[in-house]
């Protein structure tokens, strides 16, 4: 299980996150929502330890990961996945590189590398990609295969970020069975995003950060539900105040 | 307004201690050797074999240059077998390695800090750490090494060929035969001027391909993040190679 436990994080002087404490239980993909530039992303940066918090703590499985050693927090990197927003593939390697490259250093043999390339881009429905390079692939096929390159490495987590930003709805809608079929496997998600579809379409639960601590956690009924004006301003996509306006106003 | 001396004085001793501590990692880093050791041939193709061209270039016309200076400048007050003498040791132990330094500083570094830099602002620089790699293994010592490695060599190369444009350039257009240019090369020529020249490019390679890896590391999102950051690694490389020549200078002489 994944634990982050009251983070706070600041970059010069604006303040990220201000105590952001949640639960991503096993087995589920919970899903962070939150406007542009709420810290999302830098929450998931902070579970793999590219950035260290200013205060409090993720614990993954029990550990503190910002107390790790090199080797320890290597060997924690290789439990989870990453997806990145833009995919961050190698663009100086084929995209058969590109997924092999996480599996030489788990040491694998030749034969299960080629198996889990071969597989893994069977599941994302990308069979044959295996040597074109980044530039030759659309912006979709980029981010199926940089999901390809996660669970290649079956990971027990894996963290997507803004997975289905700027793709088209059908492809949207691939990503979230993608996600979904990896749940199923029994892969623990964390999906950051704004795309409110995409969030009830593969959340199991709905956390929302909004100023950098999380406002409301709950099913995606729950969320849907909601009475928290921010919450339901941010869900419906409605410009200007979060409160309602008094039915006064209009009459 | 330009920052007053004090902050920049700081922001340069942060600077030195930001160094220290690269320097520090990528050492340590150098006991992953399963990391960084199939990487290495390729990347010394890439940043020596590569640069032979440029290197030898520059060295024929330093070759030739120097053979019509010297020419110039002794004629009519030392004899004019001492061009053999003042081509030989000039080449072998500072134009050579600090012109071949220079020019690599612009095609390594900058390559170096344009490649890195790139990875990091598109975030394959953290890909590759969430998959399990220390950056510093996977892409400083690589690079750091084999610049090491191939800067004497790309160095001794661009030696013989300037000693060799510059008697060629005597026999032709000076009035000097091969056996007096071969008299005055020999006759102050010790050794150590080769080993001078080569360790002092050696440690131009580690210099310059670092400052790379450091700029490139430390890139700032954008094309002119990554652009600023080459720039730097350049600047910074020219810089380091011309300290550490009055280092050596110092040291060895």
């Amino acid at each position: 299980m994944i634990l982050l436990d009251r983070l706070t994080r600041s970059f010069g002087a604006k303040r990220v996150l201000r105590g952001v404490t949640l639960e991503v239980p096993d087995g589920q993909n919970t899903v962070m929502i939150g406007a542009s530039g709420s810290g999302k992303s830098v929450t998931l940066k902070l579970i793999v330890g590219l950035i260290e918090p200013d205060a409090g703590a993720v614990r993954v499985d029990g550990a503190v990961v910002h107390e790790m050693d090199r080797r320890r927090l290597a060997e924690l990197r290789g439990t989870i996945g990453y997806v990145f927003q833009f995919a961050a593939l190698f663009d100086s390697m084929t995209v058969a590189e590109n997924i092999r490259l996480g599996l030489v250093k788990r040491g694998h043999d030749e034969g299960v590398i080629r198996a889990r390339i071969e597989e893994s881009l069977a599941v994302v429905e990308l069979p044959g990609v295996e040597d074109k390079y980044p530039a030759e692939l659309s912006g979709g096929m980029r981010k199926r295969v940089g999901i390809a390159r996660a669970i290649a490495l079956k990971p027990r987590y894996i963290l997507y970020d803004e997975p289905t930003t700027g793709l088209d709805p059908i492809t949207s809608a691939v990503m979230d069975q993608l996600m979904i079929r990896t749940r199923d496997l029994g892969v623990t998600g964390l999906v950051v995003t704004h795309d409110m579809r995409s969030a009830f379409s593969v959340g199991d639960r709905v956390a929302m950060l909004h100023e950098g601590a999380i406002r409301q956690v709950g099913t995606v009924a729950e969320i849907q539900a909601t009475d928290d004006p921010v919450v339901r301003q941010f869900i419906e996509g409605r410009p200007g105040s979060p409160a309602p306006a008094p039915a006064w106003r209009y009459e | 307004m330009s920052p007053p001396v004090a902050s920049r004085v700081a922001a340069r001793d942060g600077f030195v201690a930001h160094v220290g501590r690269r320097s520090l990692e990528t050492a340590r880093a150098l006991a992953d050797v399963g990391t960084w050791g199939p990487l290495l041939i390729g990347q010394m193709r890439r940043l020596g074999v590569d640069s032979v061209p440029i290197a030898l270039f520059i060295a024929v016309f330093t070759g030739i240059v120097l053979s019509l200076l010297s020419s110039y400048i002794f004629t009519g007050a030392v004899p004019l077998y001492f061009v053999g003498a003042l081509v030989g040791k000039t080449v072998m132990m500072e134009l050579g390695p600090v012109l071949t330094g220079m020019a690599l500083a612009g095609r390594v570094g900058a390559s170096i800090a344009a490649e890195i830099g790139t990875m990091k602002v598109t975030e394959q620089v953290d890909a590759l750490e969430t998959l399990a790699y220390d950056r510093n293994s996977y892409l400083v010592v690589p690079r750091v090494l084999a610049a090491t490695l191939m800067f004497p060599v790309v160095t001794a190369f661009a030696m013989a060929v300037g000693v060799g444009a510059g008697w060629v350039t005597a026999i032709n257009l000076l009035d000097l035969s091969t056996p007096e240019f071969l008299k005055g090369l020999k006759q102050f020529y010790r050794f150590k001027d080769i080993w001078f020249g080569l360790v002092k490019s050696a440690s131009f390679g580690a210099a310059v391909a670092l400052m790379g890896c450091l700029r490139g590391l430390d890139a700032q999102a954008g094309a002119a993040g990554v652009g600023l950051s080459t720039t730097r690694a350049v600047v910074l490389g020219c810089e380091a190679i011309l300290v550490l020549d009055a280092f050596w200078a110092l040291v060895l002489l």
